[in-house]
């Protein structure tokens, strides 16, 4: 847990979130800074998606005292991430790998399946 | 009949109830914007004929900037409720209400906006999908404002009656906020600048 | 029921310090209460678990009924249904006859009502909320009036679905996988009733997933170890992980779909698509295709949310009717997690006729060929179990026993369904069917009988009939493999599913067509099978055999630590402290031959 109850450690807690506060500002205004500049698709959403994950880190990090928090809680964190990345990474493997062209005819077009 | 762990952590564990618990449906809702995100994912880049409109950049980076204000307030206010500084800690919490209000009002200006320039959930799956998953957002951010109402209200009793249980409370609640500034720091790039 | 009457809630059970801790005191303390938040809107896990208990075996035999209908049709194609063709309405089935449409709803009702307000109700919301806080030695579960709500919850979302059934066009109807377009372009106003349903249900499960996992992890009574955990626990653990992770994708598919009916978006409807010769005016551009990936990203894990409770409650009868230690308890447990998190990684096995490309294909082979080793394992130490064992041979047991070779038949049938060439034939065919439903009918329904038998007694006071039992058992047993083996052999010979005239205007299905009516026949004897059943369940309320708190001489708390039923608002007397292992049975040198979990060892 964050902390204990002694005043003099939640004043420094209460410094550290508002220099987070402070970060968190810039970053935004970073992140609509970079929008502007002239990226290509995958570069952009690298850029974009780096400084988003700073921010969210911060705010688990500190906000949410991730960096303090007890084992189960990162388990269970844990497990959640590896089956988000199943369904983030899978579900696009299987139209990038599909058989066929883009998805907007999907199963009306095309029913062979490539088994042999 | 007292349920153990209620307010103290149990030792192996080091957690009380309420905070596993609260961790345990943010897992969930990790996977639930997750399914969202990865469908944003999916039908943009199957769809050749996608159209991103030009949205209101400003005011989404100012709604950012008030949910990240907004946890800021938050924590102070659990912060200050450890310092057992009750006043200050219901200042921090009406000013996080408020500034969570706020937002929905930069959203509901947003959405009218939209209307007007003839954008709806249906013209298009990129109105669609923006109108979906700031809509879900926007439920959650409204779940949170009713919590905190109440433990504003007719919950502060507890303060009173069983005040490490509230401090319990006002922690769970905190972490839920930020979960909601979480999603919405995703969905800001996601939605409006990419 | 008489067990509540039984209660006396003025009793103050003395607590353990651990559950002094905190000023606290909940309202519903040891006042008299009103009868609506005693009964109606009681926060008592037993009283959920009940509750959860009646309203889904209800659902159950109306998911059932649902069924006979539709085998009637089967069995006797263009026949008015027997006394009741007449109640079911005349846009359903004029003169008694049902119709394509509704034999439709019906078969989308009947899976749905199955799965989702029958089976995994009554496995982890009756049992679960029932048996799991007793067996861990805890005063109730976590968070008693979320345990309320999510019965509530789940009561409000039955009730959507069965308004479905009243909509104009009667109730959903595009199966109960709601696959769009059918779903979306076509269906009528009942498949919205069936998205707002499904809402509410994913609602109360993720409610009371939290509630569970809480439940097992912080509350497990002094020296109640992971390893001495009973495993029906270990079970409605994995369980509860399952429901938490996999069901969001669903709310938010639910979300997505019921916006595309209710609202026009396209989020799964395909640019230029044409339903009754009309372009379908909507912006399109969607994928069809990211309705299944998210509907089984869900409704594989559901399959072993199915399916692990009744596991759980498996091993408890096996060990406590052997009178020996479960074989291989580490390994049942190392299994279990093991196939909890497999069944996040297998759910495109449902998808291999879509096109998919020969990489994601064979992925998806490969990881569902490694989920079956977990069950195998599993399957393998239960039967293991019984070698050299003192079988007891009653009622509970027998239900036992019989799902290890149904469940097994259920599994090996699996295996040609995940591998994809095989499923190229068998995909959608009647194989599909006798598949899934040998493995949730003669498997986890068993299972779910085998808990009623044995728990009975605990939840009562009184044991259930024994001589009703075996007729139960013993014609359940026959007329179900009657009704499902069969399916097997239509579905290898080409015999598509959801078929209103079960394949009759089909030349390649012309060799099969005889087992329809064998088929139904069965499944009206299945019917009749359970009037003993029904008939014992409510006879032994009130005269059935009364009992003393542990009459199976079984180890788990919930029969050495409480008496039957269980004292109220608390559940034990002291808290218990654990001591020994979930089946210490037949221990050398002891005087009984079950070594309760809560006696602490003899000195010297």
């Amino acid at each position: 847990m964050g902390g204990h109850n002694s005043p003099e450690d939640i004043k420094k807690e209460t410094r550290t979130y508002l220099l987070v506060f402070v970060a968190l500002a810039a970053a935004t205004v970073l992140t609509v800074a970079v929008s502007y500049l002239d990226l290509t698709t995958p570069q952009a959403v690298t850029l974009a998606l780096f400084i988003a994950t700073i921010k969210g880190g911060l705010v688990a990090a500190f906000f949410m005292h991730l960096l303090s928090e007890e084992k189960f809680i990162y388990a269970v964190l844990v497990l959640t991430i590896v089956f988000f990345i199943f369904l983030f990474v899978i579900p696009i493997g299987t139209y990038a790998d599909a058989t066929g062209e883009h998805f907007t005819m999907e199963g009306v077009e095309h029913g062979e399946s490539e088994a042999h | 009949m007292e349920i153990p762990y209620t307010v103290e952590a149990r030792p192996d564990t080091g957690l009380y109830n309420a905070k596993m618990g609260i961790w345990l449906f943010l897992a969930s809702e990790v996977m639930l914007f997750g399914a969202l995100f990865s469908s944003y994912v999916i039908l943009r880049t199957g769809n050749p004929d996608w159209v991103q409109h030009p949205m209101n950049v400003s005011l989404a980076t100012l709604n950012t900037m008030i949910l990240i204000t907004s946890s800021v307030t938050v924590i102070m206010s659990w912060a200050s409720l450890r310092l057992k500084d009750f006043a200050k800690f219901r200042i921090y919490f009406l000013i996080t209400l408020l500034l969570a209000g706020g937002f929905m009002v930069v959203k509901g200006i947003e959405y009218n906006q939209e209307f007007s320039q003839g954008l709806f959930p249906w013209s298009d799956n990129y109105m669609g999908i923006y109108f979906t998953l700031t809509g879900l957002h926007g439920l959650h951010v409204v779940g949170g404002m009713v919590v905190i109402a109440y433990l504003l209200g007719p919950g502060a009793k507890m303060w009173k009656t069983a005040p490490e249980q509230y401090v319990n409370r006002v922690e769970s609640v905190g972490l839920y906020w930020h979960f909601v500034d979480l999603v919405w720091i995703f969905l800001f790039p996601s939605l409006y600048l990419l | 029921m008489s067990s509540i009457d039984e209660q006396h809630p003025e009793e103050v059970p003395e607590l353990s310090e651990e559950a002094h801790a905190g000023v606290h005191h909940e309202d519903h303390g040891h006042q008299e209460e009103s009868f609506i938040w005693k009964y109606i809107f009681s926060t008592d896990h037993k009283v959920i678990g009940i509750q959860y208990g009646i309203t889904s075996l209800l659902f159950l035999a109306l998911g059932f009924t649902l069924m006979l209908i539709m085998r009637w049709q089967l069995g006797n194609p263009g026949q008015p249904v027997p006394f009741i063709g007449n109640l079911l309405g005349q846009a359903n089935a004029p003169g008694g006859i049902v119709l394509p449409e509704f034999y439709n709803q019906l078969g989308a009702m009947h899976g749905t009502i199955m799965v989702f307000l029958g089976v995994v109700p009554l496995a982890v919301g009756a049992f679960g909320n029932y048996v799991v806080p007793l067996q861990i030695g805890a005063p109730d579960m976590a968070f008693p009036k979320l345990n309320m709500m999510s019965y509530w919850v789940y009561f409000v979302g039955g009730m959507v679905m069965l308004a479905s059934f009243f909509a104009p066009g009667g109730a959903a109807n595009s199966g109960w996988t709601s696959y769009p377009p059918l779903s979306v372009a076509v269906a009528t106003e009942g498949q919205t009733y069936w998205l707002i349903g499904m809402i509410f249900l994913i609602t109360s499960s993720l409610l009371g997933s939290v509630n569970f996992i809480v439940t097992i992890v912080q509350l497990r009574a002094k020296g109640m170890t992971w390893w001495r955990l009973p495993f029906f626990v270990w079970a409605q653990l994995v369980t509860a992980f399952l429901l938490l992770l996999a069901f969001p994708p669903l709310e938010a598919a639910g979300i997505f779909q019921l916006m595309d009916r209710v609202l026009g978006t396209s989020f799964f409807l395909p640019s230029g698509l044409v339903v009754s010769n009309q372009i379908l005016q909507v912006a399109g551009g969607g994928s069809a295709l990211l309705w299944q990936h998210l509907f089984w990203f869900l409704a594989h894990p559901e399959v072993y949310v199915l399916v692990l409770p009744a596991m759980g409650i498996i091993a408890e009868v096996i060990a406590n009717n052997t009178r020996k230690p479960l074989w291989g308890y580490k390994p049942l447990v190392y299994s279990i997690i093991f196939l909890g998190f497999m069944s996040f990684a297998v759910w495109a096995h449902h998808m291999f006729m879509t096109g998919m490309g020969t990489v994601m294909n064979a992925f998806f082979q490969i990881t569902t060929m490694i989920i079956s080793i977990p069950s195998v394992v599993i399957l393998t130490a239960l039967l293991i179990t019984l070698w050299g064992a003192s079988i007891r041979f009653n009622t509970p047991m027998l239900f036992a026993l019989a799902f290890l070779p149904m469940f097994g038949i259920g599994g090996l049938t699996g295996l040609p369904l995940g591998l994809s060439p095989s499923d190229i034939h068998l995909h959608d065919t009647y194989y599909v069917i006798g598949h899934f439903h040998y493995v949730v009918a003669p498997g986890t329904i068993f299972a779910l009988f085998a808990g009623i038998y044995y728990w009975y007694p605990k939840v009562t006071g009184r044991r259930m009939n024994e001589m009703l039992g075996k007729i139960h058992f013993f014609a359940s047993l026959v007329f179900i493999n009657g009704v499902f083996f069969p399916m097997f052999l239509q579905g290898l010979a080409g015999v598509s599913r959801r078929l209103y005239d079960g394949g009759a205007t089909y030349s390649h299905a012309q060799g099969v067509l005889e087992w329809n009516a064998f088929m139904s026949n069965s499944a009206f004897l299945l019917g009749l099978a359970q009037l003993p059943f029904i008939f014992n369940f409510f006879w032994s309320i009130k005269k059935g055999e009364l009992v003393d708190s542990n009459p199976w001489q079984a180890t788990t708390l919930e029969w050495v630590a409480t008496t039957s039923p269980p004292l109220g608002h608390g559940n034990f007397e002291t808290m218990p402290v654990v001591y020994n292992g979930p089946y210490e049975y037949s221990v050398p040198g002891h005087d009984d031959d079950y070594l309760p979990q809560n006696m602490a060892p003899q000195e010297g």
